[in-house]
C-alpha cells in the first residue's frame, strides 16, 4: 500500500512539474512579490505635500510656517497658497494633503496674549494618512505655542513646563517600526498558503475534467490513498518555498531570527495541512477547474483581509472576530512575526501554534468525508 | 450592366456586414447561455462582491479600538490616579495594572499586550519638577504600522491628561495659547470605512474582470471547442467581440450592484455623478476584461492562467493601488512600479467621485492613463488571438 502511495505521490509531482509553465508560475511569482509586497506594505505617512495659506506676515506667523519645512521626511514638499480659491483647487486636485491656515491676526493674537486659532484642512478621501498627518500638524503647533511661550518669559516657572513634557517610546522587537520586518514575515505565510492552495484546488477538478480521474478509480487505490497522494506533494511544495522564503529573509532582507527554526516549521507544516485540507475540500467540491479556482478565491480573499496582514485583528469588531480565530494564515502570521522578531519561550510559541492543529484535523476530515462521498 | 454590379456588391456587402453583425450576435448569446448555466459565472459577478464588500465594510478598518494596554504603577498619588483613569476611560485601550513592569513586560511577546505604560516611582516629583519625559512607553513593534498607530493613541491620551490638568491647576490661560482648528474634507466623521469602500470597488472590478474572463478562452481550448469556433467563418474581431460584450455587461450589473449596496446600505455618500462614475468604471472594466483575456490567450491552459490572473490581477489591485497602503512612503523604485497597474487610477477616481464629487483635475487624467491600458490590452490581445492551429 505504502509503495502504491509513494508511486501516486510522485505522479503527482511529475504532473505539476512537468508542464512548464506551471512550473514558472509556482516557484517565480512567490519570490517576486516577496520583493515587491513586503516594501509596499506600509501605512506610514511620509512624502507628503503640505499646503501653507497665510494671511498674516508678522513674525509669530512666519516662525511657525517655517517649522513645516523643517521636517523634510514628512512634508517632502511645502507649497505656498495666497487664496482661499487655490486652497481649494489644491485639495480637490489631491495636490495636497493637508493645508495649513494662519488667519490674518495670529501674530497680533500671540503678542497680545490672547488664544488664536490655526485651522488644518485636510483630505478625508485619504482618511488614515489625514489623521496621521492632523497628529503631526498638532505637535509642531503645540511645540511651538509652548516655546513661544517660553520666550516670552510669560511661563518661566518650571510648572508651566508641564506642558511640553512627553511620553518617551520604546519600540520592542522591532527598534526602527520598520514595516519590512513586519510584512515580509506575513508574506511567508500568505504566500506558502497561495501555493499550496492552488496546487491542491484545482488538482482534483482537472483530472475530473481531462477525463483521466476515472482511470484513478478503476486502479487498485483506495479513495484515502488518492487522496493522500494528492495532499503530500502539495505540503511538500509550499514547505519547501516557505523554507527557500525563510532563507531570503534571513539573507536577503537580513532579518534578525530570534526564534526556534524547528518550532517554525513544526508550525508550517501544522498550517499547510490545514490548507491542504481546505484545498482538497474545494477541489472535490468542484465539478470545473473554474469553480475549484473561484472556491480557491472565496477562501483566500477573506482570509488574507482578516488575517492581520494589512489591517490588525484588534480591530475587526468582537462579532466578526471568531472567523479570524477560525482563520489559519492569522495564526501563521502571527507565529511567523512572533518566532522572527519576539524570540518566544516554548509555552508561548506552543500556545500560539496549538489552534493550527484542529483546524487541520477538521478540514482534512471534512475533505476526506467529502471526497469519498463524491466517488460513491 | 456596371450599375446593377456595383448594386449587387453593394447588397453583398450589406449581407455580409449583416452577417458580421449575426455572427457575433450568435457568439454573444452563445456565450450568454454558458454564463447563466454555469453558476460560477453568477457567483463570481454577484456573491463574490457582496463578501467583499461585506469584509471591507465591517472586517478591514483602521480604526483601532481595544488596545490591549499594560499600564504599570510603582506608585500612587492623585496625578497617578487621574492618568490611570483617563486611559481606562478612553474607549480605546483595555487597560491591565500591575505594580512590577516584570510582571507585564512578558505579556508584549506574542501580543498579549500592545503596549506598556510604565509610570514610574518618581513620577509626580518629576512632573513637578519639569521633567520633560516623565513616563515611558514600551510598544510592540513587531506589527510596525499598528506599532504606530498605538503609540500616536497613547500620547494623543497623554496630551489631552496634561490639559486636564493644567485646566485643574488653574493654569488654563496658559494652555491652548494656539489651538488647532481640523477640519476634514469629503469625510467629516474621518472614518476608515468612508474611504476604504469605494476604493475596495477597484479589487473587486480586478477581480470580476479577470477571473470571468482568464478562464474562459483557456477553458475553450482546454476542452478542444476552440478548434470548432475557428473552423467557423468568424474573424479574430469577432471572436473577441463576442467573448468581451457578455462579459462587460455582465461586468457593468455587478458595479451597479456594488454601488448600490455601498450607497443605500453601508451609508457611503455618492456626491458625483452617476454618468461620469459609469463612464469611469465602464473604462476600467475594459482594461480589466482585456487583462483577462489576454491572459487566457497566452496561457491557454486554466491552471496556469487562475495564477496570472491572481498574480497580475487580485494582489496587485489590493496592495500597489494605494487602498490600504501609503503609496508615498514606498521606497522610489516601487512607487514608480505602482503605476504601471491602472487600479492606482481607478482607486483615486472612485474615492473622488463617491466622496469629493467631480473633480475634473482628479477624473480626466486617470481615465485616460485607464483607457490607454485598455486600449493596448484589447489590441495586444487581438494579436495574441491565434486564428490558425500550429
Amino acid at each position: 500500500m505504502l509503495n502504491r502511495v509513494i508511486r501516486l505521490i510522485i505522479k503527482e509531482f511529475l504532473a505539476v512539474w512537468r508542464d512548464p509553465h506551471s512550473r514558472v508560475v509556482l516557484v517565480l511569482p512567490p519570490l517576486i512579490q516577496l520583493l515587491v509586497f513586503s516594501f509596499a506594505a506600509t501605512h506610514e505617512v511620509k512624502n507628503v505635500t503640505l499646503g501653507i495659506y497665510i494671511e498674516d506676515h508678522g513674525r509669530a506667523a512666519r516662525e511657525l510656517a517655517a517649522r513645516f519645512h523643517a521636517i523634510p521626511r514628512t512634508f517632502s514638499r511645502v507649497e505656498h497658497l495666497n487664496s482661499p480659491k487655490a486652497v481649494q483647487r489644491a485639495i480637490d486636485a489631491q495636490d495636497v494633503l493637508a493645508v495649513v491656515h494662519i488667519g490674518p491676526t495670529f501674530s497680533k493674537d500671540l503678542e497680545a496674549g490672547k488664544s488664536t486659532p490655526v485651522q488644518v484642512l485636510l483630505d478625508g478621501r485619504k482618511a488614515n494618512a489625514a489623521l496621521v498627518v492632523q497628529g503631526y500638524i498638532n505637535r509642531i503647533v503645540q511645540d511651538f505655542a509652548a516655546e513661544w511661550s517660553m520666550d516670552k518669559g510669560r511661563f518661566r516657572t518650571p510648572r508651566r513646563q508641564i506642558m511640553s513634557s512627553t511620553v518617551v517610546p520604546r519600540m520592542w522587537f522591532n527598534p526602527n517600526l520598520s514595516p519590512i520586518w513586519s510584512s515580509v514575515p506575513a508574506l511567508v505565510g500568505i504566500l506558502t498558503n497561495l501555493v499550496a492552495l492552488l496546487v491542491t484546488a484545482l488538482s482534483v477538478a482537472r483530472e475530473r475534467e481531462l477525463g483521466t480521474f476515472e482511470q484513478l478509480l478503476v486502479s487498485p487505490l483506495r479513495p484515502m490513498e488518492i487522496l493522500l497522494g494528492k495532499a503530500v506533494p502539495a505540503v511538500i511544495l509550499g514547505f519547501s518555498e516557505g523554507v527557500l522564503m525563510i532563507t531570503m529573509l534571513v539573507f536577503v532582507f537580513r532579518l534578525p531570527f530570534t526564534g526556534s527554526l524547528l518550532i517554525l516549521f513544526v508550525a508550517m507544516l501544522l498550517f499547510l495541512v490545514a490548507i491542504v485540507g481546505i484545498g482538497l475540500f474545494i477541489s472535490s467540491l468542484a465539478k470545473t477547474q473554474q469553480q475549484g479556482f473561484l472556491g480557491a478565491f472565496m477562501y483566500m480573499v477573506p482570509a488574507v483581509l482578516l488575517s492581520g496582514f494589512a489591517t490588525p485583528v484588534e480591530n475587526i469588531p468582537e462579532w466578526l472576530r471568531w472567523v479570524a480565530c477560525l482563520n489559519p494564515l492569522q495564526h501563521m502570521i502571527s507565529i511567523s512575526r512572533t518566532i522572527f522578531l519576539e524570540g518566544p519561550n516554548a509555552t508561548v510559541a506552543m500556545n500560539m501554534m496549538w489552534p493550527l492543529a484542529p483546524i487541520g484535523l477538521v478540514t482534512l476530515t471534512a475533505a476526506a468525508w467529502l471526497f469519498r462521498k463524491r466517488m460513491e | 450592366m456596371s450599375a446593377n454590379n456595383t448594386a449587387q456588391q453593394r447588397r453583398a456587402r450589406v449581407r455580409q456586414k449583416g452577417g458580421r453583425l449575426l455572427r457575433i450576435f450568435s457568439l454573444v448569446r452563445k456565450e450568454t447561455r454558458q454564463i447563466v448555466r454555469d453558476p460560477s459565472s453568477i457567483l463570481i459577478a454577484f456573491v463574490l462582491p457582496m463578501v467583499l464588500m461585506f469584509l471591507f465594510g465591517y472586517g478591514v478598518s483602521l480604526d483601532l479600538n481595544n488596545i490591549n494596554l499594560g499600564v504599570v504603577v510603582e506608585a500612587q498619588s492623585p496625578e497617578v490616579g487621574n492618568l490611570v483613569h483617563s486611559f481606562q476611560s478612553s474607549r480605546y485601550f483595555k487597560v491591565r495594572m500591575a505594580r512590577d513592569r516584570r510582571d507585564l513586560e512578558p505579556l508584549l511577546v506574542g501580543g498579549r499586550l500592545s503596549a506598556v505604560l510604565v509610570i514610574p516611582a518618581d513620577f509626580t516629583e518629576r512632573l513637578h519638577r519639569g521633567d520633560k519625559n516623565p513616563v515611558q512607553v514600551l510598544v510592540r513593534g513587531t506589527d510596525a504600522n499598528t506599532g504606530e498607530l498605538v503609540l500616536n493613541y497613547i500620547e494623543g491620551t497623554w496630551q489631552s491628561w496634561l490639559v486636564h490638568e493644567g485646566i485643574n491647576r488653574g493654569e488654563a490661560p496658559n494652555i491652548g495659547i494656539v489651538t488647532v482648528e481640523p477640519r476634514i474634507w469629503f469625510n467629516e466623521e474621518v472614518e476608515s470605512r468612508a474611504a476604504l469602500l469605494p476604493g475596495s470597488i477597484a479589487v473587486i472590478m480586478t477581480l470580476i474582470g479577470t477571473m470571468l474572463t482568464s478562464l474562459v478562452v483557456a477553458r475553450e481550448w482546454e476542452r478542444g471547442t476552440m478548434e470548432a469556433l475557428l473552423a467557423t467563418p468568424l474573424t479574430r474581431g469577432d471572436l473577441l467581440m463576442g467573448k468581451f460584450i457578455p462579459y462587460f455587461l455582465l461586468g457593468m450589473l455587478a458595479m451597479g450592484l456594488v454601488t448600490a449596496v455601498s450607497t443605500l446600505v453601508m451609508g457611503v455618500p455618492l456626491r458625483g455623478s452617476l454618468w461620469l462614475l459609469a463612464v469611469v468604471s465602464a473604462t476600467f472594466l475594459c482594461f480589466a476584461l482585456g487583462l483577462g483575456l489576454l491572459i487566457s490567450s497566452v496561457t491557454r491552459n486554466q491552471f496556469v492562467a487562475t495564477q496570472a490572473a491572481l498574480i497580475v490581477g487580485f494582489l496587485p489591485s489590493f496592495i500597489l493601488s494605494g487602498l490600504v497602503f501609503e503609496l508615498n512612503s514606498m521606497p522610489w523604485p516601487i512607487r514608480y512600479l505602482t503605476y504601471l497597474f491602472p487600479p492606482r487610477y481607478f482607486v483615486s477616481s472612485l474615492r473622488t467621485l463617491f466622496l469629493a464629487g467631480d473633480v475634473w483635475q482628479v477624473i480626466v487624467p486617470n481615465t485616460c492613463v485607464m483607457a490607454m491600458f485598455a486600449a493596448s490590452f484589447l489590441t495586444m490581445t487581438a494579436r495574441k488571438t491565434k486564428t490558425k492551429l500550429e
